[in-house]
């Protein structure tokens, strides 16, 4: 499995993508592989406030409920609303249709893993 | 197939509509005599509150509505039909004499509002089930409140609460760990508190460093359930009392699986501050369906300012309902608790005495090891520390071969048996827990490893289940879309 390169990854499986001071968030492929099927998304509101590395909502699956942390701190401008009707969608394509919020970030992030390290850690993930 | 074939037998399945598709009108299944009063005007007597359109109850004969329900019960799946792994939850097996004793005449027509000289027999029954507890915790006091588990685990939290208030230093912060029980986290955010988890380390305990990281004197208590959901025994639980105890936060264990310590370890005795049973689990009282249940606290000195009132006290020769206890958290449920689970879990106690309680938990954790030695060169075990009463095992032997876990668990199903707990504990990958309890016999508990084995060995069977009145149903489009009514046609 490769990881796009032009994200930054948490060990908590989610992806940010830069773009000057605008920062958008999404869930990898590996992590969608783990939780299987996702049934329901709960995201925050326009307008909120995101602690880095703090949960920012939860992505449930028919196997489990797991709180999404958010990769940077900032205010949420824009939640993708076409995933209410349609979460199958960060399955089929993760890193484009299926992201889920977008911010406008308060500073750099810090603390993230690139592509590669990113890829080393899920292989290296001890919780198999 | 024919493990399959030898195990299990065709059953009848029929397929059945519910009450109101199968409802004909004017059928009745009581005769009433006939109105002796004149009629009351429902609207006029209710005004706007009537209502205006008429329930649309099923109208059925009586036959019909038993044949109902008799036939949908054929369906069901119960420890009564066999082995019963689902880990964490301990579906032993209930001794019927105590269902017989728990609906005896002198215990059904008793009633809450009695005075206290006609029920000393029941409060004497409920101070001796008070010291049992004590006795099994190692703790000085208990209420019996509490209706099920996880209002146990709310009133011990609320004590939590009460207590740092009365040192007046409140705190906000619950320690819980990554092997919790879901209802862990959600008792401690309905009694106020913010959460932090602790990661369980690869040998299967939480260790000291974990804790000490995340300990601050605003943290009220740390929350584990001991032994823990990969069926592992904390052995840091001292050390991280002392810590607990020596930064003013307290110490919370979960009893949920107190089924394999009795008479072995107890919980007061390493540090335990708070701690709820489960009457269902360890103490044969009914499992599921909708209970009532019954979750007792037994509490260290600290709290027992804090207890739930009343309790039953014992003065001379009389027993009374005792409410004297200044600040306590107040009451938690009505009257004195789940009365009818008290007298089932009060029989098992009796029955068993303190040298047979602990051969429960010797039993419950002999019965787990065995599964584990027959199905551990099949299965993955993430977790390599020693088993108590349940063992965790996951499906990464199988996944090169198409088998996951949630596949393996529908088919059993086709073999006439309860699956395992799966994806739990959520730090386990597609986890299969499984805990026999101590009730199975090696028979029973073969029977089970032989379907494990026949599923494993031939992975290519796919829909399973096949040989129920439900087949595979759609788990992922039935919670897409919701469908919580029902329309009538």
């Amino acid at each position: 499995m490769s990881y796009p390169d032009n994200c930054k990854y948490t060990k908590e499986h989610e992806w940010i993508r830069i773009d000057g001071s605008t920062g958008v968030i999404g869930v990898t492929k590996y992590a969608i592989e783990q939780l299987g099927d996702v049934v329901h998304l709960d995201l925050p509101k326009v307008g909120m406030k995101l602690k880095s590395h703090e949960t920012f909502g939860t992505i449930e699956s028919t196997k489990t409920v797991s709180d999404l942390y958010s990769p940077a701190a900032g205010t949420v401008v824009e939640v993708n609303a076409s995933l209410a009707d349609a979460p199958e969608a960060i399955a089929d394509d993760p890193y484009s249709k299926g992201w889920l919020v977008k911010l406008t970030l308060d500073g750099a992030p810090a603390g993230l893993m690139s592509a590669a390290e990113y890829e080393k850690y899920v292989s290296e993930d001890s919780s198999h | 197939m024919e493990f399959l074939k030898k195990t299990t037998s065709q059953t009848v399945v029929l397929e059945e509509a519910t009450l109101f598709e199968n409802s004909r009108p004017g059928a009745c299944g009581i005769a009433l005599p006939p109105l002796d009063v004149p009629a009351a005007d429902v609207a006029k007597v209710f005004g706007n509150w009537a209502r205006p359109n008429d329930l649309h109850l099923p109208e059925l004969s009586e036959p019909e509505v038993v044949r109902h329900f008799t036939r949908l019960s054929t369906w069901n799946y119960a420890i009564d039909l066999g082995i019963y792994p689902l880990g964490s939850c301990t579906m032993k097996y209930n001794p019927r004499l105590n269902e017989e004793i728990a609906r005896s005449g002198a215990i059904l027509e008793a009633h809450p509002y009695d005075p206290e000289e006609w029920t000393q027999g029941h409060l004497a029954v409920m101070h001796e089930l008070q010291e049992d507890l004590m006795r099994v915790t190692g703790h000085p006091a208990v209420s019996l409140q509490p209706a099920a588990g996880a209002q146990g685990e709310l009133t011990g939290l609320m004590m939590i609460a009460a207590y740092h208030r009365a040192q007046g230093k409140p705190r906000k912060t619950i320690i819980t760990a990554d092997t919790a029980h879901g209802t862990n986290p959600a008792s401690a955010a309905l009694a106020g508190f913010q959460i932090v988890q602790v990661t369980t380390d690869q040998d299967g305990s939480v260790h000291p460093e974990a804790v000490k990281a995340v300990l601050n004197n605003d943290v009220a208590a740390l929350m584990v359930t001991n032994p823990n959901t990969l069926g592992v025994f904390e052995k840091h639980i001292k050390t991280i009392a002392d810590m607990l105890h020596e930064a003013g936060a307290l110490l919370y264990i979960d009893g949920a699986n107190l089924n394999a310590v009795l008479g072995i370890a107890r919980p007061g005795d390493y540090g335990a501050d708070v701690i709820q049973f489960n009457l269902h689990k360890t103490f044969s009282t009914p499992h599921g369906g909708g209970g009532p249940g019954s979750g007792p606290v037994t509490v260290s000195e600290r709290l027992i300012p804090f207890l739930p009132v009343p309790f039953v006290e014992k003065k001379g020769d009389a027993f009374s309902l005792s409410f004297n206890r200044p600040q306590t958290i107040g009451r938690v449920k009505a009257f004195v608790g789940n009365y009818g689970m008290f007298i089932r879990a009060w029989c098992y106690i009796r029955a068993l005495g303190g040298e047979g309680l602990r051969r429960v938990s010797e039993d419950a954790i002999l019965n787990a090891n065995y599964l584990r030695s027959q199905l551990k060169d099949v299965f993955n075990m993430p977790i390599n520390a020693p088993t108590l009463h349940e063992v965790v095992f996951n499906d990464r032997n199988q996944r090169d071969s198409g088998l996951e876990t949630t596949k393996i668990a529908k088919r059993l199903i086709d073999y006439g048996m309860h699956p395992p707990t799966v994806h739990f504990p959520l730090c386990v990958r597609n986890a299969i827990m499984i805990e026999p309890t101590e009730t199975e016999s090696r028979r029973e508990m073969d029977r089970f490893v032989g379907a494990v084995k026949e599923i494993l060995a031939t992975p290519d069977v796919e829909q399973a289940p096949v040989r129920v009145p439900r087949e595979r149903v759609d788990e992922t489009k039935a919670a897409r879309e919701l469908k919580l009514r029902h329309v009538f046609r």
